[in-house]
């Protein structure tokens, strides 16, 4: 069978999510990968999940993704991140085992009803009148499809860069698809190039643990996916270590030949993510740099180093990673190098993460611009979501900044555009106290249902958790007196006045314990935690209710998509500029962009205004 | 876009009255009753003439400014000619004549500026409230506005609250990270807080509706304390009827005057008693105790002590035998018969108005922006006290969220409407 509705290329995050969503949506769908036993391959760090990234796996995970359920299934460490503050900032992040984590998502695959996995290298687009119509393989066989989305990563023009080596491809040990860059960039497409890189790989049998702080996993059992109802395998220690001034002496003598400095990379490295060699160049006045030894498997005796991530030459490597305690005598199983690749510049993207200049090409993950797992994973979610839509007719799915992370995301990338490689961040989201990772589900479930996108154990669990929402919030509207609550040992002072539990649970000290005993014992915890969070936020959510509902007013006006922003009197030559690439398709749009002043967004309005009259 | 064309100086008649004209037809129009137009931004006597008689319709001087750095943006052109009303209507049916030229509607000349990006809402707000400023204090008040003093301000505080997330974003973002130092989110609530003084102090500082409308002084105290004869004073007119009847002010009485600068409006109030008044008094009454509330300063003409906090307690009637010597308590002994104390009065009121006033290169926020920055100011204030980080980032993300629309950019739309909705034509 050559005909899909969809064909997606990359079998990394963002392309499995991509193929099972679409194929969830009722397309027919190929996942076109060069080895299929590297689907849902963790190419960088063990780990899934963090600030701001847990919130994506989590949302993910409300579309039935799979992201979530793939980590529980290698789940070999959970830590939750910011545990001492608000609910909001807390984020899961799971250590996975890179085996267990590959053959869970294959598995997952190979149960996905509509999916077919091609193997080959993906050569050529093939277009008809400027519209994608499928693709022809290296190998020369031909597959036909409305829709195709690329989620080929660092595939695009990679180059790897150690020392003085240099190698075209993506990850080691794999061939870059250049033909299919070439295409794209002589289909005129804008384009930039970016720089990411990953640390050495330590053999752990010759890492000296005892004397090193370990960090144990979490003991209570959260999971990453509400569907999974236990972890099940056992859990490891992570340990930590910290560069040292020697250390450091090493890297500044190497300095001269590591390809970050002596100018070979051109592309912008991710400033929140820096490489040991970037650490100390800017700062060296620091005694030391904090490194999280990460197991990377069970039975796996690999250790990824979190934190010393580089490109200087092999012996350089050694020297500076027997510098540092407890690893004096470790080896090193594969040196760390830096990547640079291709990325097409966002802004070229509808919120659909379709190119606006050729229907039917949707882009998703790391050609992005984007960088992690998680970032990838939630893109490929919503290019298969819609390439899906495309394909089939039907509506499709555009999340906006107060629903959700995940709309966040692409809206920051399709207006705003990248400089570095864009990593999810709690800060991105204004509407952060709305947008827990424990409230995904109840956020996104109705859209996911909508978009026909849910198993049926999903949408079971939905709905039987409608009714048990509906329950618990009936049972905290029920109006107690002080009198009620001091026989509970509440620390609140007595009064006449009575109160519904919900606003007694808003007073510091007062628990769900004192305030509905009966729910505290029998509803469901995680369910009963997250309505008393809302509870709590609750004044602060009505305020940004009324922000929401002034800024969907701006989102409310569209701008026509020919509007000609060069003809739009007092712009500055930069504002065309930006607002020419981006293409905001509402004045809201255009208001988030960077650089647009309020005058010039008064302009905008009264020029659309008129072009409307 | 058509031109436009309206009287832009005050109503007639005047010495001089200005006609504008802006729009891409402004030079052709102009020309077309002038013949040949001075160079740009430089004045020209010409001879105005009917563009379809020729007959001589006034002289005046020509400015002509072209787009788009002028005002508007547009081409412009100034007639100045004379006053008289006559002048100004024949003018007015001459340009209205022309092809592609049509009478401005209102505040069309400050929406094209703002289309044109000329200036920001904020300097259109000022602008409005420059045009229709008439004392000194106003005026600058409002001139500072309009060349977006408030616009610069609030992007000085936005960027002094963007360093204070910083640092709390860090400590959210990265707490797994050790470079983040914990002093950063500590010293946050005290940065907050001190912003929010500083906001508190321009929310404080009197409105420019208070600038224009002048500063409320009112005349209160007991009936026949001599509440009217003072108002007359102060006027240099009989506003009040005066009698030695007790209860004869009924309603109150408001009368705007100007002095030195100062724009006052002065209430004569009915005389507060307890008994012996008839219902409609007791409205009256009613309404004095409404006028005391909304008072800046409050005269009390009284024997005894004033019931309200911050009066100004004058002697009144020391004219009068067996009450020419200030006794303790009143600040002042005046008669608004004799004049004796009339000028002292003038002073401490004026210096009462300029310490409740703004000085005069104070920046005066419109009611709008008002409204606004008191909510910045109790969310930045709510947020220094907030123990959790969480919250206290909450705040201030709300706190710029204020901000942005008090310069616009957020709902657009409803500031939009909302400001041009108070422009007078021509301006």
């Amino acid at each position: 069978m050559n005909q899909f509705d969809v064909i997606v290329i990359g079998g990394g995050h963002a392309g499995t999510e991509a193929a099972a969503a679409a194929a969830r949506r009722g397309a027919r769908t190929a996942l076109v990968s060069f080895d299929p036993t590297k689907i849902g391959a963790m190419s960088c760090n063990p780990a899934i999940g963090g600030l701001g990234k847990g919130h994506l796996v989590r949302e993910v995970d409300a579309f039935d993704g799979l992201i979530a359920r793939a980590t529980d299934a290698a789940g070999i460490h959970y830590r939750m991140l910011n545990r001492s503050k608000g609910l909001a900032v807390q984020g899961p992040r799971v250590q996975a085992d890179r085996r267990r984590y590959a053959a869970a998502i294959q598995a997952m695959l190979a149960q996905q009803a509509n999916l077919t996995n091609v193997v080959g290298e993906a050569a050529a687009l093939n277009m008809t009148a400027g519209r994608v119509t499928g693709i022809t393989l290296a190998d020369g066989r031909e597959f036909s499809a409305r829709s195709v989305v690329l989620a080929t990563g660092t595939f695009l023009g990679g180059r790897i860069f150690r020392g003085e080596e240099r190698e075209v491809g993506g990850r080691v040990g794999e061939a870059a698809a250049s033909v299919l860059a070439e295409q794209l960039r002589s289909a005129g497409l804008p384009m930039a190039r970016l720089k990411t890189g990953t640390p050495p790989r330590l053999d752990g049998r010759t890492i000296d643990w005892t004397r090193l702080d370990e960090q144990p996993s979490d003991t209570d059992p959260w999971t990453m996916s509400p569907l999974t109802s236990a972890r099940t395998l056992p859990q490891v220690h992570c340990a930590i270590t910290r560069t040292t001034e020697a250390t450091h002496a090493i890297i500044r003598a190497g300095l001269d030949r590591s390809p970050l400095f002596g100018g070979a990379i051109a592309g912008m490295g991710p400033r929140y993510c820096p490489s040991i060699e970037d650490k100390i160049h800017r700062f060296g006045d620091r005694d030391g740099h904090q490194i999280f030894l990460e197991p990377e498997g069970l039975d796996d005796h690999v250790v990824y180093p979190n934190g010393i991530s580089t490109s200087l030459p092999v012996d350089v490597q050694e020297a500076l990673v027997a510098s540092i305690p407890g690893l004096e005598r470790t080896r090193i199983l594969t040196p760390g190098y830096a990547v640079e690749y291709d990325h097409i510049d966002p802004r070229a993207l509808n919120a659909t993460l379709e190119l606006r200049a050729i229907p039917g090409l949707f882009c998703c993950g790391q050609i992005n611009g984007t960088t992690g797992y998680e970032e990838a994973a939630g893109q490929g979610l919503i290019a298969g979501l819609n390439a899906a839509a495309h394909a089939l007719g039907i509506a499709p799915v555009i999340l906006d900044r107060a629903s959700s992370y995940l709309g966040v995301m692409i809206d920051d990338l399709v207006l705003q555009g990248v400089t570095e490689p864009y990593r999810m961040l709690t800060a991105r989201a204004e509407y952060r106290l709305r947008l827990r990772a424990d409230n995904a589900e109840t956020r996104l479930g109705p859209i996911a249902e909508a978009a026909g996108c849910l198993g049926e154990v999903r949408r079971e669990r939905l709905a039987q958790r409608g009714k048990a929402r509906a329950e618990i919030e009936a049972v905290l509207e029920q109006p107690l007196s002080p009198a009620d609550l001091i026989a509970r040992s509440a620390p609140i002072a007595p009064g006449p006045h009575r109160r519904p539990g919900s606003e007694w649970l808003r007073l510091a000290g007062v628990t769900v314990a004192q305030v509905a005993p009966d729910l505290a014992r029998e509803a469901d915890p995680a369910l009963l935690a997250e309505i008393v969070e809302d509870v709590r936020y609750a004044p602060y959510l009505l305020r940004q209710e009324a922000e929401i509902a002034m800024v969907r007013g701006n989102d409310a006006i569209a701008l026509a998509a020919d509007l000609d922003f060069a003809a739009i009197p007092g712009l500055s030559a930069e504002m065309v500029e930006r607002l020419s690439t981006a293409r905001p398709t509402t004045l809201g749009q255009a208001g988030r962009l960077r650089g647009i002043t309020p005058a010039a967004l008064a302009a905008i309005l009264l020029h659309a205004r008129r072009r409307a009259a | 876009m058509d031109t436009i064309f309206a009287v832009s100086s005050g109503a007639a008649p005047a010495a001089i009255s200005i006609l504008r004209l802006s729009g891409a037809g402004a030079f052709a129009a102009a020309r077309s009753l002038c013949g040949t137009l001075p160079e740009p931004r430089v004045a020209g006597l010409r001879a105005l003439r009917d563009p379809a008689s020729g007959m001589l319709l006034d002289r005046g001087l020509v400015l002509v400014f072209p787009g788009p750095n002028s005002a508007t943006g547009e081409d412009i052109v100034e007639l100045h000619v004379h006053g008289g009303r006559a002048t100004q209507r024949a003018l007015e049916a001459a340009l209205g004549a022309i092809d592609g030229l049509r009478p401005a509607e209102a505040g069309e000349f400050t929406r094209r500026a703002l289309e044109h990006g000329r200036i920001d809402l904020t300097e259109a707000e000022g602008l409005g409230d420059l045009l229709a400023a008439e004392t000194e204090h106003q005026r600058r008040a409002a001139l500072r506005l309009s060349e977006g003093g408030l616009r610069q301000q609030i992007e000085r505080w936005n960027d002094r609250l963007v360093d204070v997330a910083a640092g709390i974003e860090a400590a959210l973002d990265f707490s797994d990270e050790d470079d983040v130092p914990e002093a950063v989110t500590a010293q946050s609530g005290a940065a907050l807080a001190a912003l929010a003084n500083e906001i508190g102090t321009l929310v404080a500082a009197p409105s420019v509706e208070r600038l224009r409308d002048g500063v409320r002084v009112v005349i209160a105290g007991p009936p026949n304390s001599g509440k009217s004869t003072l108002i007359n004073r102060l006027a240099g007119r009989d506003v009040a009827i005066v009698s030695p009847t007790a209860g004869t002010t009924r309603d109150r009485i408001e009368v705007p005057v100007m002095r030195s600068g100062i724009a006052y409006v002065f209430t004569d109030t009915a005389g507060l008693r307890d008994e012996g008044a008839d219902e409609i008094e007791q409205i009256g009454i009613g309404r004095a105790i409404d006028a005391i509330t909304a008072s800046d300063i409050l005269l009390w003409l009284d024997d005894s002590p004033p019931a309200y906090a911050g009066a100004f307690w004058v002697h009144a009637r020391c004219d009068v035998p067996g009450r020419t010597s200030l006794p303790p308590g009143p600040e002042l002994a005046i008669s608004a018969a004799s004049g004796e104390g009339i000028e002292p009065l003038w002073s401490r009121l004026e210096a009462r108005a300029n310490a409740f006033g703004s000085a005069p290169d104070e920046m005066a926020i419109n009611a709008r922006q008002r409204a606004l920055l008191a909510s910045a100011e109790a969310i930045l204030r709510i947020g220094s006290a907030e123990p959790d980080i969480l919250l206290r980032a909450e705040a201030i993300r709300s706190a710029r969220a204020v901000f942005d629309s008090i310069t616009g950019r957020a709902n657009v739309e409803a500031v939009l409407d909302a400001l041009f909705g108070r422009f007078c034509i021509g301006k």
